[in-house]
């Protein structure tokens, strides 16, 4: 019964929100709209029990001295500072709008900003010319990475000046992003929109269920 | 008296306007018809008339509505000359219209269509311009089950070998004899997800060889919903593969909800626990190559795996083996072996099948000049 009352929902829910698709009539669209806010509905309570989560986490981490254990009270400090001005003086008090844009945004941008680095150590690897593949990657990179850049056309018309084409590396750049670059997406996403149908077919007929909290 | 005063007044004005109509060679906008806008859900009424030929004088047109006996009332801005449509959106459901299409010449006189009929709004139970999609949509489907329903049958069905999910194994017995853990993410998606479900499915695979193994599955989550979900299906395999036990609620917890805060914890977990094995399953955005780079960074085996396109490059270039798209959809048939599992595998292949037959005869009927499909599909999206 505890399996059997969830796949009956699921079934009957994935069937309703095909055909909400289907019709335009506004009961229709009443009832997609309603089902999308039950799941709003789910999020608090399950935020709440993610919260008890992570100060459980934190808790276990000061309590047990572990690696950087001191942080965990940066975590706490962040956590019961933003709840009570949130709480008590709404979001849109000042102190909380300085605290979020001086202080959780810098971070976001900190952390956005490392994947310049990251890139660099990636594309190092990624770039080595070791094998046919690696060296056609390469020399690909390297035309779309030049066509990006004013100077890539100033370099193309100063050295290849004697080829009939002007401004060369931006048309290669742009040859290569809308011809093997889009063939091979949007070969990614027919093969991605196929695999969600047959995912989502498998799990509204209750073939796939794992996601009950087992296999069988 | 006054009223045979105003009357006469008003009489005068009317007949000046239609003469200097006239005069100017202004016609009255023909053929003007009102009716309820298909495919919508009865908010909207849509009005037509025979655009004005060229050199007709004609500057715009107005739109005019009154409800059975009420005013005559303008709605909407003043259209061009060339228009030849008009959607009045601002309907009330269940209330009858009568519309009139003035058209305005260059020198502001105006002349007015006859009056349509009274017309309705309704909503429309089924979009007729989804035919072809319901069609496609039908098709696919009857594919998958008919060869779902096929596999009951034992028949064995071929599977080309994917091998990021054939190192699964090797990744978790990598772990177990480093005696280290096993860090897996289920992506920034919610439960929603497609690619976070199919994701959780082969958590579940990974956590039923963990329970043998006694490896530590740790699963930082960004998503509340997925928290409780994940920990609901690690356990049942810990339970399931007799090591309840062994199964340690605190090893699956939240983080945030914040993007890039979430790829902080998870990379500070990277570095402080050096986990043996890392998968990064579902769905990634700019953070990717953090948590990839990272991990690649302290050593891990990695496989990752994301419907996201954008994000497979970074995948390809800093793990050790990605599921590309699909591939991740079919990690629960592939790692589980289950006949209709697989059938369905062999039903989306049908789908491919249809797909890329449907390219070709595209392109060959484009080359002779024939465009249906074409427009058939333009039609459809």
């Amino acid at each position: 019964m505890k399996r059997q009352v969830p796949l009956v929902l699921c079934f009957v829910f994935g069937i309703v929100m095909i055909l909400t698709q289907f019709s335009p009539h506004s009961v229709s669209q009443w009832v997609y709209e309603e089902v999308i806010s039950w799941v709003l509905i789910i999020g608090p309570f399950a935020l709440v029990l993610a919260t008890v989560t992570l100060i459980q986490t934190h808790t276990a981490r000061i309590r047990r001295r572990t690696e950087h254990w001191q942080y965990s009270f940066v975590v706490f400090a962040g956590l019961i500072i933003m709840v009570l001005i949130g709480i008590f003086f709404t979001p849109q008090n000042s102190v909380f709008e300085w605290l979020y844009n001086n202080v959780q945004l810098p971070m976001d941008a900190t952390m956005f900003s490392l994947l310049a680095f990251f890139i660099a150590s990636a594309a190092y690897r990624a770039f080595r010319a070791r094998t046919f593949e690696a060296s056609l990657l390469l020399i690909t990179a390297l035309i779309v990475m030049m066509g990006n850049v004013p100077v890539g056309d100033f370099i193309w018309n100063k050295v290849l000046f004697w080829t009939p084409w002007e401004d060369g590396v931006s048309w290669w750049r742009q040859w290569i992003l809308d011809n093997p670059n889009l063939s091979a997406r949007r070969g990614i996403i027919l093969g991605v929109s196929l695999g969600v149908i047959s995912q989502s077919i498998r799990i509204i007929l209750g073939i796939e269920r794992s996601y009950l909290g087992g296999g069988d | 008296m006054i009223k045979t005063t105003q009357w006469i007044v008003v009489t005068l004005v009317l007949c000046l306007s239609v003469s200097v109509a006239f005069s100017q060679g202004l016609a009255p906008p023909s053929n003007v018809t009102a009716v309820d806008t298909p495919n919508d859900d009865g908010s909207s009424i849509t009005i037509k008339w025979d655009a004005a030929v060229e050199g007709s004088g004609i500057s715009g047109y107005q739109i005019l509505r009154r409800i059975a006996d009420g005013e005559l009332e303008t709605i909407g801005a003043l259209l061009p000359a060339d228009a030849a449509t008009y959607v009045d959106s601002a309907i009330e459901k269940g209330t009858a219209y009568t519309y009139i299409v003035r058209a305005v010449g260059e020198t502001e006189a105006t002349v007015d269509s006859e009056q349509t009929p009274l017309v309705e709004g309704t909503g429309e139970w089924f979009h007729t311009g989804k035919i072809p999609l319901l069609i496609a949509m039908l098709l696919f489907s009857a594919a998958i089950l008919w060869n779902i329903y096929d596999a009951r049958s034992g028949k064995d069905i071929f599977v080309r070998r994917i091998p990021g999910l054939e190192a699964v194994d090797e990744a978790i017995g990598r772990a177990t004899e480093m005696g280290r853990s096993i860090l897996y993410s289920t992506g920034m998606a919610g439960v929603s997800g497609v690619a976070t479900i199919a994701s959780m499915t082969i958590l579940g695979q990974v956590a039923r060889r963990t329970a043998d193994y006694e490896t530590a599955l740790r699963v930082p989550c960004r998503d509340p919903i997925v928290l409780n979900v994940v920990r609901e299906m690690v356990k049942t395999a810990y339970l399931e593969e007799g090591r309840p036990d062994a199964y340690n609620e605190d090893d699956i917890f939240f983080i945030t909800e914040s993007q890039f805060a979430y790829a902080a914890g998870v990379e500070g977990m990277m570095l402080r626990e050096k986990p043996a094995a890392i998968f990064l399953q579902g769905t990634f955005y700019a953070e990717s190559l953090i948590l990839a780079e990272t991990g690649n960074s302290v050593g891990a085996i990695q496989i990752a795996g994301t419907d996201s396109e954008h994000q497979l490059p970074f995948f390809i270039a800093a793990c050790d083996y990605t599921l590309i798209g699909e591939e991740l959809y079919a990690a629960s048939a592939y790692l589980s072996r289950e006949p209709m599992l697989l059938g369905s595998l062999r039903g989306q292949d049908w789908g491919k099948l249809l797909i890329f037959a449907a390219i070709v005869l595209g392109v060959v009927l484009e080359l002779s000049g024939v465009s249906w499909i074409t427009t058939l599909l333009q039609r459809v999206s």
